[in-house]
């Protein structure tokens, strides 16, 4: 029987003939923590009485959600997560280096790794063709000491993407529409991997952009099979020799195939407070916003950064918007820098900030006031999330954020384009 | 040895339930509705406390219900509908419901994460028909058998008892202890 994308990297790390239900205990390549959940991963090592680690060189901590520190307790955890990875010889990504995903998939990550993070949007660096997963501190924990972790094979759902994308329309209004069509919960423990036409035109920066948001289907990873378009980003990065093809078997069995063509979509918004709330923006346009943000591990790619400053040259932000943009790691900023596209968000009125994940999470960086509403390009609009439950979230790609911050209500970008 | 516990103001001493999946829980149903999400749980905006989970459980669940905090008794039950737990991995969500006391999580599906993690920390999680049980019914929970009956209502509901893999996690008290006792995972 022919296997899944899952099925084959889960075979080939735990040593078994792995198939969905299997449960196995597998080799981990890369395992991160991150200054939220991070602390307490060092905490369960201690109480584990670890002193090294199988492998330092591929244990990541990030301090990315909270950087630089807002207050004096953050900073203190800060300290824990430095001081363990000194005395470890892990790594550290330091407040400014980037969004811990970002900074994953660009330098970490390889097709045909096992990736645990605490962190639920690991499953990003799946569109290398890798397996990805969030987990707790603590499981995280036990795969920084052992090198290992155990798994439930998940069964796949096929996602098969086809037909060309409508000017306007993005890959982030084509996982909007996913989620919308399947719901939050619609692949609770399985594996979802995109596949068609259209993810194989993808640029990786797409294909991010669809794997970081498997988890808000529930799901336990997002996947992309490896192809000349993951060799040429490697090669990029000076990481050739990193590439491995990573396909599924032809006779691969899937727990269902669900056909989607994205010829007819239209951009999409995500209404507040769930991912699943999912309407076209021509059902929302006019709604007034106070704030909006461009950026994170959803969308805060060069790529995502070009598609906003394209639309926002030559114009103003609303009076009554403010524009945050967040580039997702140190060397979008550079690259955004050098683009000039930096000097647009600045000019237009808004306001940049260092690599990190301060807004979406709502630490710290544009907390909403009471009855706010924001537009942004992250990936969760739940209660509560940008630091106020009483504000309002919606989701867009960021050519319709960039159209929303012009105008200073929810408008469709292809007016703009 | 590192130190670092100087910093932290709990240990997973803290977390572990004393024989609590042999037991027959008994306690009051919190009633909550369906999607309750890691932010609700656990908010962004007390991510200072993540490091003081006590000072954190004193908020659980305050977004979705302002009296669980200051109401909840030892042994009472979070009783949910469907996708409990959705969202982040943060394992404090987990946690913290456990320090607030509760006996177990009935939900009529978990998110992911959040249910590797409740086991993790010694959290009993049941996936079962919540949708008859009401806010203050009297419930009876036996976690290993999957069986829990209402005392109000008198009716019982029966579920799938744990994985085998997890429910040996939850027996040992949680997934560092497990793995303390037997120097490695024990899955069947």
């Amino acid at each position: 029987m022919g296997k899944t994308v899952s099925e084959k990297i889960l075979s080939a790390k735990s040593g078994q003939d792995a198939h969905a239900g299997d449960i196995v205990i597998a080799k981990v390549d890369v395992v991160m923590a991150q200054d939220g959940t991070g602390p307490l991963t060092v905490q369960k090592l201690e109480e584990l009485g670890v002193e090294k680690l199988p492998n330092p060189r591929r244990t990541v901590f990030f301090i990315d959600h909270a950087a630089p520190s807002p207050r004096k307790e953050l900073s203190n955890a800060h300290r824990i997560l430095r001081e363990f990875a000194k005395r470890a010889g892990a790594q550290l990504s330091e407040a400014g280096e980037g969004v811990c995903h970002q900074r994953l998939l660009e330098s970490h990550v390889k097709p045909g790794d096992i990736v645990v993070g605490a962190d639920s949007h690991t499953c990003t660096s799946g569109a290398l063709g890798a397996f990805a997963t969030g987990m707790g501190s603590t499981d995280v924990a036990i795969a920084m000491a052992s090198g290992k972790t155990w798994f439930r094979v998940p069964e796949t759902l096929k996602m098969e993407i086809t037909g060309q994308l409508p000017y306007g329309v993005y890959a982030k209004d084509v996982i909007l529409h996913i989620i919308g069509l399947i719901g939050s919960d619609g692949a609770t423990y399985k594996a979802l991997e995109f596949t068609g036409d259209t993810v194989r035109a993808m640029s990786m920066s797409d294909r991010f952009t669809l794997c970081n948001m498997a988890v808000e289907a529930g799901a336990k990873t997002g996947l992309v099979e490896s192809d000349e378009v993951t060799r040429a980003f490697l090669k990029e990065r000076e990481r050739t020799w990193d590439f491995e093809e990573i396909k599924s078997d032809e006779d691969a069995e899937y727990e269902r195939s669900i056909q989607i063509n994205v010829s007819g979509l239209e951009p999409l918004v995500a209404t507040p407070h769930m991912v699943d709330n999912i309407k076209p923006v021509s059902k929302v346009e006019g709604t007034s916003i106070d704030q909006v943000f461009i950026g994170t591990c959803t969308n805060g790619r060069i790529e995502d950064l070009r598609v906003a400053a394209n639309i926002l040259k030559g114009n103003r932000c609303h009076p009554k918007v403010r524009l945050l943009v967040c580039p997702a790691s140190k060397g979008v900023y550079l690259q955004a820098l050098d683009e000039g596209l930096i000097e647009v968000f600045i000019e237009m009125g808004g306001v940049v900030l260092n690599p990190g994940c301060g807004a979406c999470v709502g630490v710290h960086q544009g907390i909403l006031a009471d009855g706010e509403v924001c537009l942004a390009t992250q990936n969760r609009n739940f209660r509560g999330r940008m630091g106020n439950p009483e504000g309002f979230i919606y989701l867009a790609s960021p050519a319709t954020a960039a159209a929303s911050a012009i105008e200073g209500k929810i408008t469709d970008p292809r007016e703009y384009l | 040895m590192l130190n670092v516990g100087w910093l932290l103001t709990t240990n997973s001493q803290q977390l572990i339930p004393d024989q609590v999946y042999t037991m027959k829980l008994k306690g009051r149903a919190w009633k909550f509705g369906d999607d309750i999400s890691t932010d609700l749980i656990a908010p962004g905006r007390l991510f200072h406390l993540r490091t003081n989970l006590p000072g954190l459980a004193k908020h659980v669940l305050e977004d979705a219900d302002p009296d669980f905090a200051k109401k909840v008794k030892p042994g009472d039950f979070v009783v949910a509908g469907r996708n409990f737990g959705l969202g982040s991995s943060r394992e404090h969500a987990a946690a913290i419901i456990k320090i607030a006391g509760v006996g177990a999580v009935l939900a009529q599906s978990v998110a992911r994460i959040f249910y590797r993690n409740a086991i993790n920390v010694g959290l009993p999680v049941l996936i079962c028909d919540t949708s008859q049980m009401d806010a203050g019914d009297e419930l009876e929970v036996d976690v290993g058998a999957g069986k829990i009956k209402n005392l109000t209502k008198g009716a019982v509901v029966e579920t799938k008892p744990l994985p085998k893999a997890m429910l040996n996690i939850l027996e040992d008290g949680g997934l560092v202890e497990h793995f303390k006792k037997h120097g490695g995972f024990k899955l069947d």
